[in-house]
């Protein structure tokens, strides 16, 4: 828990009353039930839960991928509720990063060019150098010019580390970012995440079935069935 | 901008990775198929165009079977025109006991008005340049291919009628080569004043006489309307916009027709590139959403997206372009011989111009719809990977591609009509095939329970994809088919026509006989062991009203109806109805209808001028007028080879005119034929050797058909392309099946066969498909066309089969050996 009082001035993330309903074949689905949460900037939070809790499904709406069906998120005091897809996608272009489990990088971009890409789209003219420095960062600097396919899978992930911080993001959303690798490469990505955490100020929102990285985190929210229990 | 970067640097990486190229390949191909025909059509018109203005050898050119007056000559000189002279006609032309039918043309000293005559000394020499006058009295001026025909060199004599010339130099090019009556024949010149001598022009010759003009524009038009006041009945007036829009004419169509057929290629294109884009679209779902994830708007994704296709088409329009200038290079040479002209002019730049339009209508229609589709994949993508974009709107799937495609059909026809007939055609044509294609690959898939596990395996694999097998077998068996359906018309057809006519049809024509002749010219024939058929006389015409309405305020619908109303007509009598005719309505003449003012015309006649029974006719004939009435119509058996005629009057009624005779014979091959001492005993008489014109036409045939073969090969190529672009659309699913087959212990060789039988048996349908495609093709020309029987032909089933089995086999295989052949545990670890 943070030693901190939280304040308003404080507050980077914030749900309200949020519900995510799908259809399916067998009638409609709700997902996330009436979900309200806040969190400051600096936390670092895990949403941790049995399979089909709707974890994914939560760090999505926050993140502003997914809309909910009824609710109101605020990402960085921006509504997202009010803003379309390409409102939101500009939000996360200057706020937002993300770590995913499969890593996701561009298979036809270099480790430097993967790196930079989030830089480039937000227009930034310094992108090669920021994204070098923060390659030399994860303890990437000799492998820049090396595609995704010619990486470990720990190596693959750092890349994407190196591309969630490279925007000093306000809120960095990990899904799972330990889920496809070894315990070494599990820990070592661990220790990066939370440096970077505890250097740039980064507020981390993580979805994970890792007690350990569960563990280190300021506050752990256990989801079942959609809620917050 | 930063859209165009990105986009930039990641289609260099894509290009690596191999999966841009079939898209690249179907477009170029596209391409090159359409600017191939459209850079070889370019250089025709042109050369067509620069004829036009040559091909007169004057401003104004006026024509008649008589000879003009002179008053129109020294109206000319009034208007300070200047003038010239040519006559034309047909002769044999004789080295020695070689002979050779060619164009005369007796030129007055001032030809050409306009143009210039190119003469060598010697036979295929040099060409220097433009002759200085006309050849002088006593010497001709042979085209080299006729003085090559009766193997004569500058400097022989030879023989023309009843006088003999020396070979002065070999003419090259002459500027009104391109309006004779008799193009297939090569042509000579000679001085005018040396004519009379030849003693080849008597009463009823056949005989173009041809007074040129030529001045400032003004007097010319001011001389042209006072000629069209003043100009009899049966003289023609020529100036350079209507000169020779029969050329014109048949350009226009030829060029439409091999963009059709390109066109052909680029429909079987842009299906390639459709799956191609699909594709495309597949792979890049995740990085769409990834990069939405980042940031990007869904224009940048668009813009990015564009922005690669955008450049891969300016790369498919250059390269494509490339190819087809290369290509068009072959086709010229292919139809070399066909055209009028020596040497065509270089080709213009439209076909770039259409180069790069084919490339982005084809995207535009067929990948930009699921591209569009691919902008809209939710970034949750990223999170949930069974999210994809939403389903495409159906207008959106399917109005693109159509208006691509009829967009360019239109561009290449500029005809609503022909547009109309060529798009429902193909509709029509491909549903079919399509339907063939669909009852093949279910036929097929009923077999897989009757053999081996490798077959089992490969016409599973077909029955399973299915819509992609039948594109594939109606992709391939549409190019196949084209193909032996051309070479099946060279080949078998017209020499089953030739075949079917009796041996002794008549192989020789002649004409231009005179009435005094007649009897002595019909035992000359008799002595020398050939049989003459029936000698028709020849008489010309012209016809004038049709039941008392004036033949200038009628109008004709079709050309035909036109030339035959408006020109002077060959008329006959005759008492007896040869056994090739046949009354269709009406009755045939008895003897008591002798001199009576009746006509009996040929079915075709009847069509083009639109007659009935009972109608009414006044023809003029050498300025005496007759009125006949419609009695009978007719059916003639053209390819008879004996003399027909349009219009055949009693006996009785135009005994007394002047006229001339016709009549054929045949002489049997391998006796002499005694052609040279005929010709030089009736001067006057021009000889048609069927045989030589036969050949003559089978050439032109052939060459046509290499043209269009040649064109079509574009549509096996493009068909190829649609091979590959299945195979790379199943890659995935091929790599993974593979993998698992090897997994669950089947060898290496198991899983190749089967692979191999796939594509065998594919091939095998779309050649069956060719072969049966050809093959009722055929029996369809052959029974409609040529009205041969059919015999059936069972090289087009081996070659159909053949060829299919081959390229589909040995194009499937190459392309998804490196697939088959990956390790299975690289595969399934997702490598």
């Amino acid at each position: 828990m943070s030693a901190r009082p939280m304040t308003t001035r404080d507050i980077v993330l914030k749900a309200e009353n949020i519900t995510k309903q799908v259809t399916s074949p067998e009638g409609p689905l709700t997902i996330v039930r009436d979900v309200s949460l806040e969190i400051v900037a600096g936390e670092s939070v895990a949403i941790v839960g049995p399979s089909g809790a709707g974890k994914s499904t939560l760090l999505a709406l926050l993140a502003g991928l997914d809309t909910p069906t009824s609710g109101r998120v605020w990402l960085a005091g921006q509504d997202l509720t009010a803003l379309d897809e390409d409102g939101r996608a500009r939000l996360r272009a200057e706020r937002v990063g993300f770590v995913f489990q499969a890593f996701h990088l561009v298979p036809a971009l270099t480790a430097l060019e993967n790196v930079s890409l989030p830089l480039e789209l937000a227009g930034r003219a310094d992108a090669r150098r920021l994204a070098t420095a923060t390659l030399d960062r994860v303890g990437l600097s000799a492998r820049t010019g090396h595609y995704p396919r010619q990486l470990s899978g720990g190596e693959q992930q750092r890349v994407a580390l190196a591309r969630a911080f490279v925007t000093r993001p306000a809120v960095l959303f990990a899904d799972e970012p330990t889920g496809n690798l070894d315990a070494t490469n599990g820990t070592r990505v661990c220790d990066l995440l939370f440096e970077l955490n505890r250097d740039l100020h980064t507020t981390i929102v993580l979805v994970t079935h890792d007690h350990a990285l569960a563990g280190r985190c300021t506050r752990a929210l256990h989801m079942d069935d959609g809620r917050i229990v | 901008m930063r859209a165009v970067l990105i986009a930039v640097r990641t289609l260099a990486r894509e290009w690596r990775s191999g999966e841009l190229g079939v898209l690249l390949l179907a477009l170029t191909i596209a391409v090159a198929a359409l600017s191939a025909v459209g850079f070889v059509v370019s250089r025709v018109s042109a050369a067509v165009e620069l004829q036009a203005s040559e091909v007169l050898a004057a401003d104004l050119r006026l024509v008649s079977a008589n000879p003009l007056p002179e008053a129109y000559i020294a109206e000319a000189r009034r208007r300070g025109l200047a003038t010239g002279s040519s006559v034309g006609m047909l002769s044999i032309v004789f080295h020695g006991e070689t002979s050779q039918l060619s164009a005369l043309h007796a030129v007055g000293p001032a030809y050409p008005l306009r143009g210039t005559v190119v003469i060598a000394t010697e036979s295929f020499g040099t060409p220097q340049d433009a002759a200085v006058g006309v050849p002088p009295r006593g010497e001709v001026w042979p085209e080299s291919r006729l003085l090559a025909a009766i193997g004569a060199e500058v400097g022989d004599e030879v023989s023309i009628g009843a006088a003999s010339f020396r070979v002065g130099r070999a003419l090259v090019t002459r500027p009104d080569q391109g309006s004779s009556f008799a193009e297939l024949a090569p042509s000579l010149l000679l001085n005018v004043e040396d004519l009379p001598a030849t003693q080849l022009i008597q009463p009823g010759s056949r005989v173009r006489h041809a007074q040129l003009f030529a001045g400032d524009r003004d007097d010319v038009d001011a001389f042209k309307a006072w000629i069209g006041e003043n100009k009899q009945p049966g003289e023609r007036v020529l100036d350079i916009t209507e000169s020779s829009p029969q050329v014109r004419d048949a350009t226009d169509r030829a060029g439409r027709f091999l963009s059709l057929a390109s066109l052909v290629a680029v429909l079987l294109c842009s299906i390639a590139v459709a799956m191609a884009a699909r594709r495309y679209v597949q792979r890049h779902l995740d990085s769409v959403a990834l990069m939405k994830t980042l940031g990007a708007t869904r224009a940048f994704t668009l813009t990015v997206s564009l922005v690669q296709i955008g450049l891969l088409a300016l790369i498919a329009a250059a390269i494509g372009a490339a190819a087809g200038f290369v290509a068009q290079a072959w086709l010229v040479r292919a139809l070399r011989g066909l055209l009028a002209v020596a040497s065509l002019p270089p080709p213009s730049l439209v076909p770039i111009v259409m180069a790069v339009v084919t490339a982005f209508a084809v995207l535009a229609g067929f990948a930009l719809p699921p591209l569009l589709q691919l902008s809209r994949v939710p970034a949750i993508r990223v999170l949930r990977r069974d999210v994809g974009p939403p389903p495409l709107v159906i207008w959106l799937a399917f109005w693109p591609a159509v208006i691509a495609i009829v967009g360019l059909i239109y561009w290449v026809v500029r005809d609503v009509p022909l547009l109309l007939g060529f798009t429902g055609g193909l509709a029509v044509f491909v549903a079919v095939l399509a339907l063939f294609g669909v009852l093949l690959v279910r036929l097929t898939g009923s077999l897989r329970s009757r053999v081996g596990v490798a077959w089992r395996y490969g016409i599973a694999n077909l029955a399973r994809r299915r819509a992609e097998s039948v594109v594939q077998v109606v992709a391939f068996g549409l190019g196949i088919m084209v193909l032996l359906l051309l070479a099946l018309v060279r080949r078998d057809l017209l020499e089953d026509w030739r075949a079917s006519l009796p041996a002794d049809v008549p192989n020789f024509f002649f004409v231009n006989i005179p009435s005094a002749d007649r009897e002595a010219f019909l035992s000359f024939i008799d002595g020398a062991g050939a049989e003459a058929s029936r000698a028709l006389p020849m008489i010309r015409g012209r016809l004038t009203t049709i039941n008392d309405r004036p033949l200038e305020d009628m109008s004709f619908n079709n050309e035909g109806g036109e030339g035959l109303a408006n020109r002077e007509q060959n008329l006959t009598w005759a008492s007896e109805l040869g056994d090739d005719n046949q009354i269709v309505a009406g009755r045939w003449w008895g003897p008591q209808d002798t001199g009576q003012p009746l006509v009996s015309i040929a079915t075709e006649f009847r069509d083009s001028v639109g007659l009935k029974l009972g109608d009414r006719l006044t023809f003029d004939i050498a300025g005496e007028t007759f009125e006949v009435t419609v009695a009978s119509i007719r059916q003639v058996k053209w390819d008879s080879f004996q003399p027909n005629f349009f219009l055949v009057f009693p006996p009785g009624l135009l005994d007394a005119t002047a006229g001339t005779w016709m009549t054929s014979a045949y002489f049997a091959p391998g006796k002499p034929r005694p052609i040279a001492q005929l010709v030089r005993r009736f001067p006057s008489v021009s000889v048609f050797d069927m045989d030589n014109i036969l050949g003559q036409v089978r050439g032109v045939i052939d060459k046509a058909a290499v043209a269009v073969q040649s064109v079509f090969v574009f549509t096996l190529l493009a068909g190829l392309t649609v091979l590959l672009a299945a195979v790379q659309a199943s890659r995935d699913e091929r790599r993974f099946e593979s993998a698992m087959l090897r997994t669950l212990g089947a060898s290496r060789r198991t899983v190749r066969a089967g692979v191999l039988a796939e594509f065998i048996t594919l091939g095998l349908l779309a050649g069956l498909l060719a072969a049966l495609g050809a093959s009722v093709g055929g029996y369809l020309i052959a029974k409609h066309v040529l009205e041969v029987k059919y015999t059936f032909d069972a090289w087009v089933w081996a070659w159909g089969l053949g060829a299919g089995t081959a390229l589909v086999a040995g194009g499937g295989w190459l392309a998804t050996r490196s697939v088959v052949d990956q390790s299975p545990l690289l595969t399934l670890r997702g490598g």
